[in-house]
């Protein structure tokens, strides 16, 4: 083989890998493509059933046997009240737990133990918390199928996200600001409550928003401690007008939630309903999306801003 | 006088200390949490298993070829329930171990800079969306797409609920595997490089390899997920227990099953009523498994470098 061929085959090699090197490229963006064409495609379908069905009225509606009076109010209004209670256990205690575990926790067999279980509940299938509240607040404790119940198991579904994020933002503030703080003759708590964690307050408020992100749309927990789907009232108000003014006899009203209603519409033959349902489903992708973005936006700003 | 200042100061000293050891035990109640959470879920599924397993023996469980506990000729054989739960998983990780590989490559080895900083939010919010919108999705626009192209397929079928399964649960594939693959250290690349390789020659002979640990473990974490998933084959695969291995079929998953049974009205304490908390005792197990499947691998993939 002359000199001159072989350059010439090299250059084939070269230019064979050089195209295999464009042909993945490519494969690489249609891959990702089809993932934005899914959302677009899900995104349009729902908004063509259901933005018809979008008016002020859907919102301050009951549910209804008829398609084209029902609307979402029980819906959005248990869902405000279940993330209330999941907001209420699960913030203070997954920051509690975060701060534990990395400013507090001595190294030793107990702390692995929790770590582990933070870590293995994190990977525990939803509708297993799900049976954990039919059995144990709904029977054991008897809340019943209440608004308690299902903001109590959300809260422990959320738990892991909380502690995580927790952790992670405790652990990106240097060393020095305790130091610092110690110096002055500050104790440990008050260390982490003057210092560490308002410096960690936007990593947790980020880890927060996702959990409570997830929470909202959670479907199976609440349908396995055996949820109403049809609820034409709303629980009593947790303001009253006479004293003693508060009353918390919502926490054990029954109730209903967005995700639950858009399961209730899907599940029925008719198509008005369906229609209903992708209404609901817009609703609920809208808040859970800007919930989301709200925090990777808060996270990006973080990102640029905190310079130690 | 100055004692009295002293001893004041000391007391008020020994108050702080107390006061510190108080939260320190209220912060450490908290973490326990978790621990109270995994000791309630396996008491309460093998309590209820317990009592599920004096009525109806292992053997029977596992070998019965029929799930009709609600029948009046009742068979409670979990084959039919783990099949559907097997073929669904199937097709959504046929759907997104090689989509969310190829994504993790791309963004690791081959997007530039700004696409990726677009691209990573992105999938985030994709598995950001509730699953019962996907069930919804999957029930009322890819079925009849679906039956379009191929026109004796069932309203419930498992395929379509797979296919939507298997692209949502594409970021948590991608996103662990590209994690996995940016922790391999640059040399490992400048060396391929220097030695005349292409990207993709990089990519797929240095950089997979090097991350393979890494990808087992999201690849575990997407089996996990598609096996626990439970609005999507709730909806659109239909709540029939079927023994099938074909994905056209309509058939009932463990987490479908859950879920028709909790829609119902079974009495508390009931064998109905057990039986899910026996099948949500096998879903623990299959899960548990894969997860420390995945804790393993991850072990692995740390010490590496």
């Amino acid at each position: 083989m002359s000199e001159a061929a072989k350059l010439e085959n090299i250059r084939k090699l070269i230019a064979v890998h050089k195209r295999w090197d464009a042909v993945f490229g490519l494969v690489g963006l249609v891959a990702l493509m089809i993932g934005v064409l899914t959302f677009v495609a899900l995104f349009v379908d729902m908004l063509i059933d259901g933005a018809p069905r979008l008016s002020l009225d859907f919102f301050t509606s009951f549910p209804s046997r008829r398609p084209g009076e029902a609307g979402i109010l029980s819906a959005w209004v248990g869902s405000v009240l279940v993330m209330l209670v999941t907001a209420m256990a699960a913030v203070p205690l997954g920051v509690a737990a975060g701060v534990y575990l990395e400013e507090y926790a001595p190294r030793n067999w107990m702390t692995d133990l929790i770590e582990i279980n933070v870590t293995n509940l994190a990977g525990v299938p939803s509708i297993i918390y799900g049976l954990l509240a039919l059995g144990l607040f709904v029977y054991q404790f008897g809340l019943g199928q209440s608004i308690l119940t299902a903001g109590l198991t959300l809260a422990l579904l959320i738990l892991p996200i909380v502690i995580v994020a927790t952790r992670e933002a405790i652990r990106s503030i240097p060393g020095m600001i305790r130091e610092g703080a110690y110096a002055l003759g500050a104790t440990k708590w008050q260390t982490t409550a003057d210092h560490i964690l308002p410096y960690a307050t936007p990593g947790i408020m980020t880890g927060v928003i996702i959990g409570m992100a997830r929470a909202i749309g959670e479907t199976a927990p609440i349908i396995t401690i055996g949820a109403l789907t049809f609820i034409a009232f709303l629980p009593p108000a947790p303001v009253q007008p006479d004293p003693p003014f508060l009353s918390f006899e919502w926490l054990m009203s029954p109730f209903t939630v967005m995700p639950i209603q858009m399961f209730n519409w899907t599940s029925r033959p008719e198509a008005a309903f369906h229609h209903n349902a992708a209404a609901a489903g817009l609703v609920l992708v809208v808040m859970t999306l800007s919930m989301n973005a709200l925090a990777i936006w808060l996270r990006y700003r973080m990102r640029k801003k905190i310079k130690w | 006088m100055s004692a009295h200042f002293v001893s004041d100061r000391l007391a008020r000293r020994r108050l702080r200390h107390v006061k510190e050891r108080v939260i320190e035990l209220a912060l450490f109640l908290a973490a326990c949490v978790s621990v109270i959470t995994t000791v309630g879920i396996v008491f309460i599924l093998l309590t209820e298993s317990f009592t599920f397993f004096t009525h109806v023996s292992l053997w029977q469980f596992l070998t019965d070829t029929q799930w009709t506990p609600l029948f009046a000729d009742a068979h409670y054989g979990i084959l039919p329930l783990l099949s559907g739960t097997l073929v669904s998983s199937g097709v959504a990780l046929l759907v997104a171990i090689p989509l969310g590989t190829i994504i993790a490559i791309y963004l690791s080895e081959f997007a530039p800079f700004s696409l990726r900083e677009v691209a990573k939010p992105f999938l985030e919010l994709l598995g950001g969306i509730p699953t019962i919108v996907y069930g919804y999705f999957a029930l009322l626009f890819v079925t009849p797409l679906l039956q379009a192209l191929w026109p004796s397929l069932p309203g419930f079928n498992l395929l379509s609920a797979g296919l939507v399964m298997g692209i949502m649960i594409i970021p948590y594939v991608s996103s662990l595997s590209e994690d996995a693959m940016r922790a391999v250290p640059m040399s490992l690349r400048e060396g391929s490089y220097a030695m005349g390789a292409t990207r993709y020659q990089t990519a797929v002979r240095v950089v997979a390899p090097a991350a393979t640990s890494g990808i087992a473990a999201a690849y575990i974490l997407g089996v996990s997920r598609a096996v626990g998933e439970t609005m999507i084959v709730a909806i659109a695969a239909g709540m029939q227990p079927n023994l099938t291995w074909n994905p056209t079929e309509p058939a009932a998953t463990i987490t479908a099953y859950i879920v028709q049974v909790a829609l119902g009205d079974l009495p508390h304490g009931s064998l109905g009523y057990q039986t899910i908390f026996a099948a949500g005792l096998t879903l623990a197990l299959i899960t548990l498994f894969f997860n420390v499947l995945g804790h393993v691998m991850r072990k692995r993939f740390r010490q590496a470098y």
